[in-house]
């Protein structure tokens, strides 16, 4: 035995009971929990006040108030509408498009790995930045995008500065963004699924249709669930790229749940309509979640009982 | 500094010689007029130092300032070691660019923070900082000769910019009434003219207009020779920042107003007359026949560079903005052309509603005195000329700067009609909007119902009703109506 081992003395740590460990192990996660409960409960508090910081004097609980208001606000129910079109728009298109984007990409070659590395390329970019870019591309003097429209007849083309056209313009900005996230979901799933049924389908000759239909969509539908969820929930909450691009303009056309609140909060200083639509935000995100999750889970119970 | 050069310098500053004596004088012992400009502003540093004035009462005392990205700011911190080797204090400061700049004061202020002593501000932010106990009435300093030094010469700020960043608090309350509290001290103002491309007009033999439907003839006369280009530029975007420079300056100068205030202090919506109607039938007229095909996303950045590109003819937007475009590497320098602007055919002058950028101080700071020291010496008559003089300190807010004979001839030389445009428009020139809380929301609310007017989704005069009853409805649910 080496001296170095024979002089080794036992450590001398900070010793934690038994009974105080799990508390320890646990205090992370509880205050990361503070960290979200406290934002989450003083914004409830705000959202029954009527509180606007630029009339500190007039300051009270007004408990259910803006909520009620919201009833008779027309401009809110533009927010609820614009906020859902939004959302239904861009994650359906952009899973119809990661859907075939990862079918085609499914194969396992050289040229599809690449090109399916490219493809996460928007993805890399903040959808800020990727705004700014769009928003050039679509000037109408300069644009790149402008002058291809030009060459199919559409001159004078306006984009986002067009109520008639400014939601497409946002929602191909969102697709070009965040399509690659669901392909790349999608094309892991893809992957990921038992081969047998596939070869067995082939060995049967069935229609490559049928197996679509009858096998690959139901066995990537937790898949699908879980680029929807994902989706549903950011998608819903966008700001980044409305703002960016029109703020919340032409009119009204793109005042979605996010943009309406900052305007309360940082232009107006309204604290408490502020509070309460993104209440509102959090109760739709919440119920939307809910239902996506109990049925990723009702699926997996399945699969696991065909199982 | 030579001996020599120093007593020509201070001579010069004393009022001794003349200007033309100073560069004679500096120029037989080699010194170039660049250099010359900077001996001036040490040795008017030096005498402002000697008026007697305890400058050093707070050596050694270090203050924060939040800034906007701004030339204003590069003339301050420019100038800064001057501020800094007269007092012994040191300044630290953040600098952020505009998009983001007044989210960065609204979470400063609202959380309390004691990181800042003082910030640049727009008059109309102090609606919402001063009520919401932000922010400082500055009159207990500028009345305070103990602190103020006797140079600081309060009485040469331009009245009209001066009394838009004094209000007393209450909703509809006149700015710059006796019982207003002087909630910042402008560093310089923006009025809102017509910038024009001379190059264009000339070659096309069109006239510079002189009223709003002049301005309709105009901009839809130059569309048609612009090949691609466009008219005329002005904001639309969706924010308040769309109205107060050209529409509201047009709109004012038909008399025209935001708000009523009744006897008893209510404010209503005054936007639902007739000639308003008129008004806006024109305006929306303009930019649908002659306005960028992009208008509603333009803020005064498109607008500037789309004039400076050579892709608009003309714009009703900030002088100052036509002041920078008409320099540096911008396609048109050196083509651009200013002319005051009175909408209103009947109008005896140009009633401009005004931007300014000014500086105000933090009710959380620590170092409220010594924070003032900075703010008299930023918005004082020195720094005011070194900036005019020799930086972009567009358009000062010292009428003594504006009388120095230095400044106007740089102006004059390097952007002719300059000069004779604010002249004639300054007497008018003020803000024209309602001093109250909900600032930000109507007239975002108004910017909005303008987009839906020019993109034809509702007739104007429907569209005005709409707008008169939301903000009816808004300010009776703040209390304010």
């Amino acid at each position: 035995m080496s001296d170095a081992t024979m002089n080794q003395k036992p450590r001398r740590g900070f010793r934690v009971s038994r009974g105080a460990l799990p508390y320890l192990l646990s205090l992370p996660a509880l205050l990361t929990c503070i960290g979200i409960l406290v934002p989450f409960f003083t914004a409830v508090a705000y959202s029954l006040q009527r509180y606007r910081l630029s009339q500190p004097w007039a300051r009270k609980w007004n408990w259910g108030e803006n909520y009620l208001n919201f009833l008779s606000d027309p401009a809110f129910w533009n927010t609820l509408k614009v906020s859902l079109t939004y959302a239904f728009l861009t994650v359906g298109i952009e899973l119809l498009l990661g859907l075939g984007i990862a079918l085609l990409l499914q194969k396992r070659t050289r040229f599809n790995n690449f090109v399916s590395i490219m493809l996460l390329m928007p993805l890399m970019t903040a959808p800020a930045l990727a705004s700014l870019m769009w928003k050039l591309m679509t000037n109408p003097g300069f644009g790149i995008l402008s002058y291809f429209a030009s060459l199919i007849g559409l001159h004078d083309f306006r984009w986002a500065s067009d109520p008639s056209t400014a939601m497409l313009t946002v929602v191909l900005v969102d697709i070009w963004v965040y399509t690659p996230f669901i392909m790349i979901l999608l094309l892991a799933g893809l992957r990921s699924l038992p081969q047998q049924p596939f070869e067995a389908a082939a060995l049967d000759g069935v229609p490559r249709l049928f197996v679509f239909w009858r096998i690959t969509l139901p066995m990537l539908t937790p898949f699908l669930l879980t680029a929807t969820l994902f989706r549903v929930i950011e998608s819903i909450q966008q700001f980044d790229i409305i703002y960016a691009m029109t703020q919340g303009g032409p009119g009204d056309k793109l005042t979605v749940f996010q943009v309406e609140a900052y305007l309360n909060f940082f232009q107006s200083t309204n604290v408490g309509r502020s509070a309460a639509l993104l209440m509102i935000l959090w109760a739709i995100t919440y119920i939307l979640s809910n239902i996506f999750i109990k049925n990723w889970l009702r699926l997996r119970e399945r699969q696991r009982g065909e199982a | 500094m030579y001996e020599k050069e120093k007593q020509i310098v201070d001579a010069y500053v004393r009022g001794s010689i003349s200007r033309r004596d100073l560069f004679r004088g500096l120029g037989a012992l080699g010194v170039t007029a660049a250099t010359a400009g900077v001996l001036v502003n040490a040795a008017a540093t030096r005498a402002l130092a000697a008026n007697g004035f305890d400058w050093k009462k707070h050596s050694g005392t270090t203050i924060k300032l939040l800034l906007n990205k701004h030339p204003y700011t590069d003339a301050m911190l420019a100038d800064l070691e001057n501020f800094k080797e007269m007092t012994g204090m040191d300044v630290q400061y953040d600098v952020f660019p505009e998009d983001v700049y007044f989210d960065k004061v609204t979470a400063a202020l609202s959380s309390g923070s004691t990181e800042y002593d003082a910030f640049m501000s727009g008059a109309y932010m102090t609606w919402t900082y001063g009520p919401a106990g932000w922010i400082e009435d500055l009159n207990q300093w500028i009345k305070d000769d103990s602190k103020t030094n006797p140079d600081y010469n309060w009485g040469d700020m331009l009245p009209g910019v001066v009394k838009s960043c004094a209000w007393n608090g209450q909703p509809g309350g006149e700015l710059g009434s006796d019982d207003a509290k002087q909630w910042c001290i402008p560093l310089a103002y923006e009025q809102n003219n017509l910038t024009y491309n001379k190059r264009i007009f000339d070659a096309n033999n069109l006239k510079v207009p002189t009223n709003i439907d002049e301005l309709l003839d105009t901009a839809a006369a130059a569309k048609a020779v612009m090949n691609g280009g466009y008219g005329i530029g002005v904001r639309g975007s969706r924010s308040w920042a769309t109205i107060h420079p050209g529409f509201l300056s047009g709109y004012a100068n038909f008399g025209q107003k935001d708000l009523n205030v009744s006897a008893d202090g209510k404010l209503s919506a005054a936007m639902n007359t007739d000639v308003s109607k008129e008004y806006h039938r024109k305006w929306v007229k303009m930019i649908q026949d002659s306005g960028a095909p992009d208008w509603s996303t333009h803020t005064w950045y498109q607008v500037g560079t789309d004039l400076g590109a050579g892709k608009s003819a003309m714009m009703f937007d900030a002088d100052i903005l036509g002041y920078f475009m008409n320099g540096g590497d911008n396609k048109e320098a050196g083509n651009l052309a200013f002319s005051a602007f009175a909408a209103n055919p009947e109008a005896k002058a140009p009633t401009p509603n005004i931007w300014i950028w000014a500086m105000a101080m933090s009710t959380f700071s620590q170092k409220k005195d010594a924070t003032w020291y900075f703010l008299q010496w930023v918005t004082g008559p020195e720094h005011d000329l070194f900036g005019a003089r020799k930086m972009d300190l567009v358009n000062p807010a010292r009428s003594s700067v504006w009388a120095d004979e230095m400044f106007r001839d740089k102006l004059s030389a390097s952007y002719p009609g300059y000069v004779e445009m604010h002249d004639v428009s300054a007497p008018g020139a003020s803000i024209k909007f309602t001093a109250q809380p909900l600032f930000f929301d109507l007239t975002t609310e108004w910017a909005a119902m303008l987009q839906k007017m020019v993109a034809k989704e509702v007739p104007v005069d429907e569209g005005i009703d709409q707008l008169a009853e939301s903000v009816n409805r808004q300010l009776k649910d703040a209390g304010l109506g």
